[in-house]
């Protein structure tokens, strides 16, 4: 065994000498077992606040809002004299700027991956992998600034309609935003794929590009559906690019050129505002929490799914 | 030519093709992280000087600052770092070293599995539901940091798992043959050897917190806050001061988010600058990270 060069703590701890009883250092031990458990358990408990905060405020705003009302009036104007409250503007708002984002993502994180992992070499590599995950590292408030004032500005010279708030700058942003989860969880994936099914491929004749479409791109779809179901539930849940450049306004619309607010905007508008704890108001942003939980639970268990049909065993 | 020479030769130039796309999208996504560094440097670096970083929030843009918003960041990573890490460090330490084998265990790692896709607002929920109004602990510093603790805690978990996994099994084996109890093998090898991963794990969760805006919004941050917390210390006896705890409190990233959303030019100018700092804090940060990673990989050879 090469000796490992971290120094070995000086002061010898004097235990095995001077051991009052055989009983104590065993007590100390189950002690230290039990808090260490504990601590384990800790997020268990922070699941349970989730759920049952969500839940219970739910319970109680769906007493005064019926359930079918929610999932299917096509107005929410929950704050307004006149109160709607479907949630589908605001699913609308969440499924448009989350497709946006998958359209960059998917395709520049997939080809990435392909790129880094059968094209280039280890030095490229072990360069531009670092400098992709900061994409990931910049906080979301200085996307959102990047969005509204530089995206924006930009895309409206090709639309010069478009206006200032917008679905569609809001998605590009948050699809370069989440391209490094997606490229370096499928790179990972493609180079845990073994060398001779490679090998194999080019003794037959196969060029790079063959090989990695048709070789090993399908061999590691089990973990590239991880990557791009991580993506989807980054983008679902991505909230200041949305609430800074998408807009405020709840609109069922599917035009990615309009403004409109998805759910995690709504909350924070919400949370902006001075609604009074306690009221129809204040539910629901606790409502519209436990939708857009349930959706990314939704995608993580079909991406769970889809992650163990593609399962290959080497 | 022959037909086959023909095949060969467009195969072989589609696959150049394809090399030069993957090329091309690599460096369109790099361009994007510059593009935007960029317009932040544009638009901010002149309004940076010593006024912007000791002025209280204005309502006149030339006069603002950002002095309660940085000191609130580094008290509410106080507070994250001092709930997230023990809790964390500990939970792996658990689930590697002593979990046994059973339905309670993978109940712990299907759920820690799970909250790490959480989407981060929904933590500012429950802590608006529990922490502000079940627990009564106000819109201060010590639920913002709390939230913020609960949101990394899983990744603190899953990068200590991964640097503790990292010590070879012989390391606990030789510990155990001298008569080392499992504590002892834990607290003297296992944890020492991993520290540099640990450490690294620490700090990027940390840069994540830093840069959290969503959940400190739900639970109620101000964004005018024109005076500092209670300083930490006191003149009396036990001379530290936990006041400062139960202060309202605001943090870079919703002072910017703040003068983003308005309306006049002058306040998005302050946005930029405060987007470079934050911007700063976050790189520096997982630059250390990379340094600590860089330096322990060299002094570990297993």
């Amino acid at each position: 065994m090469e000796a490992n060069v971290v120094e070995m703590p000086v002061e010898q701890k004097a235990v095995c000498m001077s051991r009052p009883s055989r009983f104590a250092p065993r007590l100390q031990e189950r002690a230290i077992e039990r808090l260490l458990q504990l601590a384990a358990f800790a997020s268990v408990a922070i699941t349970f606040g989730i759920v049952g905060v969500l839940a219970y405020e739910s319970v109680l705003f769906f007493q005064e809002v019926s359930i079918a009302d929610f999932l299917t009036d096509r107005q929410w104007t929950p704050l307004f004299a006149d109160a709607h409250y479907g949630i589908l503007p605001l699913v609308s708002g969440t499924l448009v700027t989350t497709l946006v984002a998958l359209l960059v993502a998917i395709p520049m994180g997939s080809l990435i991956a392909i790129y880094l992992s059968e094209y280039a070499s280890r030095k490229v590599r072990e360069c531009v992998k670092p400098a992709l995950e900061l994409l990931s590292a910049v906080p979301t408030v200085v996307y959102g600034y990047f969005a509204l004032l530089f995206v924006t500005p930009a895309l409206q010279h090709i639309w010069p309609g478009l206006p200032g708030f917008n679905m569609l700058s809001a998605g590009l942003v948050i699809g370069f935003m989440i391209v490094p989860y997606v490229s370096s969880v499928s790179e990972d994936a493609m180079r845990a794929v073994p060398t001779y099914l490679r090998e194999g491929a080019f003794a037959l004749g196969a060029t790079r590009m063959q090989t990695a479409l048709r070789v090993v791109f399908p061999s590691a779809l089990s973990g590239i559906t991880a990557a791009y179901v991580l993506g989807v539930s980054r983008a679902i849940g991505e909230t200041m690019v949305v609430a800074i450049a998408a807009g405020m306004q709840p609109t069922l619309t599917l035009n990615p050129l309009e403004p409109a607010a998805t759910m995690t905007a709504y909350i924070v508008q919400v949370s902006l505002g001075d609604v009074p704890h306690g009221s129809v108001g204040y539910r629901t942003i606790f409502a519209t929490g436990l939708m857009l939980l349930s959706m990314t639970l939704l995608f993580n268990i079909a991406g769970h799914v889809l992650k163990k049909r593609y399962r290959q065993v080497y | 030519m022959t037909p086959i020479q023909r095949k060969i030769a467009r195969h072989k130039s589609l696959d150049r093709f394809f090399a030069f796309e993957g090329l091309t999208v690599m460096i369109v996504a790099l361009l994007v992280l510059l593009a935007l560094v960029g317009q932040l440097m544009f638009d901010g670096l002149t309004r940076l000087s010593w006024q912007f970083l000791t002025s209280f929030p204005s309502r006149f843009p030339a006069q603002a600052g950002i002095v309660s918003a940085w000191v609130g960041t580094i008290l509410v990573m106080l507070v994250t770092a001092l709930a997230a890490i023990p809790l964390g460090v500990g939970a792996a330490i658990y689930l590697e070293e002593y979990a046994p084998n059973n339905w309670a265990t993978e109940l712990i790692e299907i759920n820690i599995a799970n909250l790490a896709g959480v989407p981060s607002i929904v933590y500012g929920l429950m802590a608006l539901g529990l922490l502000v109004y079940q627990f009564h602990l106000g819109q201060s510093f010590l639920t913002a940091g709390l939230t913020l603790g609960m949101l990394i805690l899983p990744m603190v978990i899953i990068a200590t798992r991964e640097a503790i996994r990292s010590v070879p099994p012989y390391v606990r084996e030789a510990a155990y043959a001298l008569g080392a109890t499992k504590w002892q093998t834990v607290r003297d090898h296992v944890v020492p050897y991993s520290m540099g991963s640990i450490l690294t794990g620490m700090i990027l969760a940390l840069s994540r917190a830093v840069g959290e805006t969503a959940p400190l919004i739900t639970v109620g941050a101000l964004s005018f806050i024109a005076f500092l917390p209670h300083p930490p210390w006191q003149e009396a006896f036990p001379f530290v001061s936990f006041e400062w705890l139960f202060d309202p409190f605001t943090v870079m990233p919703i002072q910017m988010f703040n003068w983003v959303s308005r309306p006049q030019e002058e306040f998005h100018v302050n946005a930029a600058a405060a987007g470079l700092i934050l911007l700063a804090m976050t790189l520096a940060m997982n630059a250390v990270a990379i340094v600590i990673r860089a330096r322990f990989r060299k002094r570990i050879h297993w």
